[in-house]
């Protein structure tokens, strides 16, 4: 199968003071198109860090060092200039956690949705405006064509979020990546974001790539899930296998940290021990040792690679997912 | 997004483009609410129309030496009569020396002041929105022109172009554009670090369009309290430069030459010293005040005052 996407061995390295980190390491996954692939793990597992290399986003600290990024085969890294702009919101979009600041506060709503339109299907000013209007409307913003000349601070939280959705997907991009886009809102209004990135990509056959650290959010949207440990992908699977028989035991330590919906309430709700590694605090072993119920001597010493969707040495010796 | 599960109500009327006359409406409101800022803006009207009206509204030709404009001990006359507000130390009638100044003052701050902001803006955005080698030229470049004395640099470059009302305003734009620059800079590094200039770029938005459209607005407040404050040091410096004689050649009138005149003479001939002085504190503290209400205005996160 041909894939949309296909990040092969991805290493990303910060410069800091005290040296260089990686805080990707060898990351690779494909998204095929139309698909919908989640990407899990806690702060600094690389996650967004991963996301931010494929748009080409990584700030002057950040390197790519090694591997390669490539969308319908061609390599994203090393586009010119002009090509990545081209690229970038016409292909493949962007869907941030924060609406607040995502959205620019002295530019009208209006503007920011015609822009894109503008830019890269060259609509006049005229039918970019009706567009945008119709675009508003479609996710779900009242009196739309009124509100184009509103500033973002007059949108409650869920509205920004909409109306980041509707920029996404001005231009019918194949690929939509969306960074914890619901983090930032309610309860409620995280169900009708996903609603809606499910509707308007659906609609377009655009493949979503859905960055969480909520395994729910992640499960009830996505056909595959990617789980990230200290910059590496420790399992994959499809979103039943992960969630019903997850196999490495950091994915089964974040399910078992969800709280059960039926039952009494834990005295102490779930938690797993320790914390995440810090940025080059980097150990010879498997990165989640440290804190692993089921952790050996040969866990410490040699760093698992990804064998049967999952890299981890306990799992790994059950061979493949039954 | 051909068939919507339910299709939303579109309207397709034309969305109204904000309207320039809708803002002229909204300033005029707000203008009528701020008194000191109408009071500022009805002082540089009225500035404005004495300039430009200079040869209309003044009595007297504001070069020529009157011999009924010195005593008969061949001292300035005091305001009345016919020189309303006295004559100087050469029996120019000082009304209209105040007049013309006028021209040559505003169009020193205005137009020297103007294109200073210009470059400094455009520079300051550059440097910071690009970084790098562009931002190591254009910093270095404003270092080197703020180490001298500002003083020092202008007489530095008026004896090679030589005193003219051009020059000086040329080269007063050339000083003070760095410190603008300066400014600007440093609020685009941090503005260029903001999401949603990130998230404008994932649109595969163009860098001169995501600094015209997405970080000058947020510049807006500080070029305009930069600008207007720039006003009254350009009018300064002139004043400076024509003291030492390097600024617009007599006998041509500026109001920062006037002063210096006035000084001279204070204890016996104060409106010698009063009136192009508070023709300049008048003139500064209007463009400032109109600059804080102009700040306000364009705000569109302020809240509309009732």
């Amino acid at each position: 199968m041909d894939a949309l996407l296909d990040v092969d061995d991805l290493v990303v390295r910060f410069a800091t003071p005290t040296g260089d980190h990686p805080a990707v390491r060898g990351v690779s996954f494909s998204v095929a198109a139309g698909e919908r692939l989640g990407i899990v793990g806690e702060s600094g597992s690389g996650k967004s860090v991963t996301a931010q290399a494929v748009m080409r986003l990584l700030g002057p600290a950040a390197t790519v060092a090694s591997g390669a990024v490539r969308f319908e085969g061609r390599d994203v890294l090393g586009f010119p200039r002009d090509e990545l702009r081209r690229w970038r919101g016409a292909q493949a979009a962007m869907v941030f956690q924060d609406p607040l600041s995502s959205l620019n506060p002295l530019v009208r709503i209006g503007r920011q949705v015609t822009e894109t339109l503008r830019e890269h299907l060259g609509m006049d000013r005229r039918a970019a405006a009706v567009r945008a209007a119709e675009l508003l409307a479609e996710v779900g913003i009242p009196d739309a064509a009124a509100r184009l000349r509103d500033y973002p601070m007059t949108f409650s939280g869920g509205m920004r979020q909409r109306v980041a959705v509707a920029i996404a997907v001005s231009c019918s991009p194949r690929l939509l990546i969306a960074d914890e886009p619901t983090t930032a809102l309610d309860v409620t209004v995280q169900a009708q974001v996903l609603d809606l990135m499910d509707r308007m990509t659906a609609e377009l056959g655009t493949a979503v790539i859905l960055i969480s650290h909520d395994l729910g959010v992640v499960s009830t949207f996505c056909d595959r899930v990617l789980v990230m440990y200290g910059g590496r992908v420790v399992e994959s699977g499809t979103t039943e296998e992960i969630v019903g028989a997850p196999r490495h035991p950091y994915t089964r330590a974040l399910l078992g940290s969800i709280p059960a919906m039926t039952g009494p309430l834990p005295r102490r709700l779930p938690s797993i021990p320790g914390s995440p590694p810090q940025a080059g605090a980097h150990v010879p072993g498997c990165s989640f040792a440290p804190r692993c119920p089921l952790a050996e001597d040969l866990c410490h010493e040699v760093e698992p690679s990804m064998e049967y969707g999952v890299a981890c040495h306990v799992a790994a010796r059950a061979g493949e997912r039954p | 997004m051909t068939t919507p599960p339910e299709p939303p109500a579109v309207q397709h009327t034309e969305p109204v483009p904000p309207g320039v006359r809708d803002g002229l409406r909204r300033a005029g409101r707000s203008l009528l609410r701020d008194v000191p800022a109408l009071i500022s803006v009805a002082v540089l009207v009225l500035l404005l129309l004495a300039a430009l009206l200079a040869p209309l509204l003044a009595p007297h030709d504001p070069m020529r030496t009157y011999a009924e404009g010195l005593s008969a001990r061949g001292a300035p006359v005091p305001p009345g009569g016919d020189f309303p507000l006295g004559t100087d130390p050469n029996g120019r009638d000082v009304l209209s020396r105040l007049l013309y100044g006028a021209r040559v003052s505003l169009t020193i701050g205005v137009v020297a002041n103007g294109l200073a902001t210009l470059v400094g803006v455009t520079a300051g955005v550059v440097a910071g929105y690009f970084g790098g080698l562009v931002d190591t030229v254009i910093s270095r470049i404003t270092d080197m022109v703020m180490s001298f004395p500002i003083l020092l640099f202008c007489v530095a470059l008026i004896s090679v172009t030589g005193p003219s009302q051009r020059n000086v305003v040329l080269v007063i734009a050339l000083v003070y554009w760095t410190y603008l620059a300066r400014v600007i800079r440093g609020m685009v590094l941090s503005l260029r670090e903001r999401e949603f200039v990130t998230a404008t770029r994932t649109l595969g938005v163009g860098d001169v369009r995501i600094m015209v459209r997405h970080i000058l607005p947020h510049l807006i407040p500080a070029i305009i309290v930069y600008a207007t404050l720039g006003v009254a040091s350009s009018i300064l410096i002139e004043s400076s430069l024509s003291f030492i004689g390097v600024g617009v050649p007599v006998p041509e009138a500026s109001w920062g030459q006037m002063i210096d005149d006035g000084r001279r003479y204070y204890e016996v001939a104060p409106w010698l010293l009063f009136a192009p002085g508070l023709c300049l504190i008048a003139t500064v503290l209007a463009f400032n005040l109109a600059g804080d209400w102009l700040r306000d205005l364009l705000d569109p996160t302020a809240p509309e005052r009732r």
